[in-house]
């Protein structure tokens, strides 16, 4: 049935460069486009009418895009300069690392490796590694509150969405995508795990920095928390890597909860975006609604409302699977 | 719910440490610096370092007559321009006794509450981008520029009015204008109810608002706290009701307080605010008289008799007063400005020790400061 994009090929270097090639290109086309969703959205929400360059205001982004790359790259002063440097590498490679494993249509795939899950959980940690280096080599207040905030809030928000995608695997036996996927044959797991899909979703919108869990680059307080210092594409990577993160969560999201590239009439990959684009509609319109929580606030919601529900979720779905 | 507790003061430990908001800073809505000494997230001390808009208007009073200075007093507070303009003319008009007709009297009570209303929708706006809820700034925006939009119709300028005169006001309203208010009253009506219902409803706000940023009963006197501050402390003072000015005495509207003190009060309070200045404009817009709209006879020179004289106005942000020490002659010998966002900035070390860096910007957006009005 399904067929490993990287076993077409006969040289596995190669394979990988076209893999890479194939996400990267996908990754910075996307972050454009969603850098414009999201302007025109939060405009209509806004009653604003948003970009205007070009039709529909697409150019906007191609000209902002250009402003980035032509700036100077400064590096501040006393800044740790090896660190200053692969900081955004680190925030943006965890996300290109794992987008190989998503199972975007029934028949073909990157790669399907039965541990994927486990194997993202562990590796999407890392963009945490990138941001604190972000914040301590930048050599400025500011940057280091966010970076210090921004750690804490990715280790605790990182339980409950382990928590949250446990029961999907116990449901399941499986830790492949690709087979997460052809479970959800009958009905999406969303009508089974609805609580989980709750946390995730609160959970994932937390662990990419999106309002209202955007301390860590509260613009009212910190003026921009870790990048504070950052410029041209250096600043750009930070950019790309919120945008591509957005999009891994949903894509997670959808292959966990909605049934992945499952739905009638339209062709696989169209459903498997449909759902994601969706999920990310949702949390943008988060972040244009709602007010910031405070940091305080944001550690006891983790560790007293979303880790003890995720716990009795986890509970209650091993009691049902052992009755039945 | 409390987040003020107490904290070791250490100032030489290696665990804290400065950090200067401003003066350039989202937050400060001016050129105001407030040095934070912090532990982690929690603030130490505070210390507002202000100056950096010093603009010597109360010098400039003593250099040039009574007219002259009446472009200044809409620069102080660039907010509440109207209020501060005709306030000073209110105060030149007493000292001089100076009679002012009623139609002009009627048309500074419309300008000085539409001007409220704009003012608390700007502090409405911008105190919640301070919370990073960015939508409600624009739709207070879009309000406020309704308003702006209906003063520049009469005034012919949008921020800085200059519209009163000694004696009146320079120019007469017509129906049109008084059309527009009335429409723009039904309108806001329904718009507040929306607010209130996006952001008084929000879960998220409620949890950074109630509670934090809590005045101490005691630090209304020791800092002269007035105006939405003092009102949310649970004290029912306001400059229009305790004494009365202009003619707000034929006026009915209530002076809405709230007895907690912190940012939530504060807001409610300005909410309600907003509601009672569409309840008196409303009532000037139904009795509104024909007839001057200035003064027959003003004096040709402006020159109140030799002594002091203090006469204060309820602007958006508290009471603020202006002393005029009079020597007879056509320029003022001193003309102190008593303005509210001093007296309550100096209240923000006691506020904002022991809260965390988050709630300093809470609470330095819930008192409404305008930063040129504590420079001066």
């Amino acid at each position: 049935m399904k067929t490993d994009v990287i076993q077409l090929f006969e040289n596995p270097y190669i394979a990988l460069g076209v893999t890479i090639a194939v996400i990267m290109a996908y990754l910075s086309v996307n972050a454009i486009m969603l850098i414009w969703l999201e302007r025109k959205l939060s405009a209509r929400i806004q009653r604003r009418i948003g970009p205007q360059r070009g039709p529909f205001g697409l150019m906007q982004q191609i000209f902002d895009m250009g402003k980035l790359l032509s700036k100077e790259l400064l590096t501040p002063e006393h800044a740790n300069k090896l660190l200053y440097v692969i900081a955004p590498i680190l925030v943006f490679a965890p996300v290109v690392a794992l987008s190989s494993l998503f199972p975007i249509t029934s028949t073909y795939i990157f790669h399907d490796f039965n541990i994927a899950i486990v194997l993202i959980l562990a590796i999407s940690g890392i963009n945490v590694i990138g941001i604190f280096l972000a914040g301590w080599g930048s050599n400025n207040k500011y940057a280091l509150l966010g970076a210090v905030r921004s750690v804490a809030q990715n280790i605790s928000y990182e339980i409950p969405l382990i928590l949250s995608v446990i029961p999907i695997v116990m449901i399941t036996r499986t830790m492949s995508l690709y087979d997460i996927t052809l479970a959800q044959e009958t009905y999406p797991f969303i009508l089974v795990q609805p609580i989980a899909l709750i946390i995730f979703i609160i959970s994932a919108t937390a662990e990419t920095n999106r309002a209202p869990f955007d301390i860590p680059e509260a613009e009212s307080e910190l003026v921009a928390g870790f990048h504070t210092e950052y410029s041209g594409m250096r600043f750009g990577l930070f950019f790309f890597a919120e945008y591509s993160n957005m999009i891994f969560a949903c894509a997670l999201a959808t292959v966990l909860f909605l049934g992945g590239w499952r739905g009638p009439f339209l062709p696989d990959a169209a459903w498997f975006f449909i759902k994601v684009y969706a999920l990310i509609v949702l949390m943008m319109w988060f972040r244009w609604t709602f007010p910031r929580l405070r940091f305080d606030q944001l550690m006891k919601f983790a560790w007293v409302v979303l880790v003890p529900l995720s716990l009795i979720n986890l509970l209650i779905t091993t009691l049902i699977l052992k009755i039945v | 719910m409390n987040s003020r507790f107490e904290v070791e003061q250490d100032p030489k430990s290696r665990d804290t440490y400065y950090l200067n908001m401003g003066p350039q800073h989202p937050s400060t809505h001016g050129v105001m610096r407030i040095k934070l000494h912090l532990n982690g997230e929690r603030i130490i001390s505070a210390e507002p370092i202000i100056g950096y808009g010093h603009r010597a208007h109360e010098k400039m009073a003593e250099n040039r007559d009574y007219l002259q200075f009446l472009p200044n007093p809409s620069r102080v507070d660039y907010l509440g321009g109207m209020i501060y303009n005709i306030g000073y003319c209110q105060a030149v008009e007493r000292a001089m006794d100076i009679e002012v007709p009623e139609r002009a009297e009627y048309i500074r009570i419309l300008c000085n509450e539409l001007n409220r209303i704009s003012s608390h929708l700007l502090w409405l706006g911008t105190f919640l981008m301070d919370l990073g809820a960015f939508t409600p700034f624009l739709y207070a925006f879009d309000d406020r520029e309704k308003i702006l939009d209906i003063l520049d119709r009469i005034t012919g300028s949008r921020l800085t009015y200059c519209y009163a005169r000694f004696g009146g006001v320079i120019l007469d309203i017509d129906d049109v204008f008084l059309d527009n208010v009335s429409n723009f009253c039904t309108y806001f009506v329904e718009r507040l109810k929306e607010y209130e219902k996006l952001v008084i409803g929000n879960v998220i706000f409620r949890e950074r608002t109630i509670g934090v940023g809590i005045f101490a009963p005691d630090l209304a006197q020791k800092y002269a706290i007035t105006g939405p501050c003092l009102r949310a402390m649970g004290h029912e003072n306001d400059v229009r009701k305790d004494e009365p000015y202009g003619i707000y005495d034929r006026f009915d509207f209530d002076v809405p307080t709230q007895t907690e003190g912190d940012c939530f009060a504060r807001t409610l309070v300005r909410m309600e605010e907003m509601r009672q200045s569409i309840r008196i404009i409303e009532q000037a817009v139904n009795d509104m008289p024909d007839g001057l709209f200035i003064a027959a006879r003003v004096p040709r020179r402006i020159r109140p008799p030799e002594g002091d004289y203090y006469f204060c106005v309820e602007s958006p942000r508290g009471s603020f007063g202006m002393y005029i020490a009079s020597d007879g002659s056509d320029i003022p010998f001193r003309l102190k400005l008593r303005t509210p966002s001093f007296s309550h900035i100096s209240a923000m070390p006691a506020v904002m020790a022991g809260t965390m860096l988050a709630d300093a910007v809470a609470i330095l957006g819930s008192i409404d400061i305008v930063v040129p009005e504590i420079d001066r």
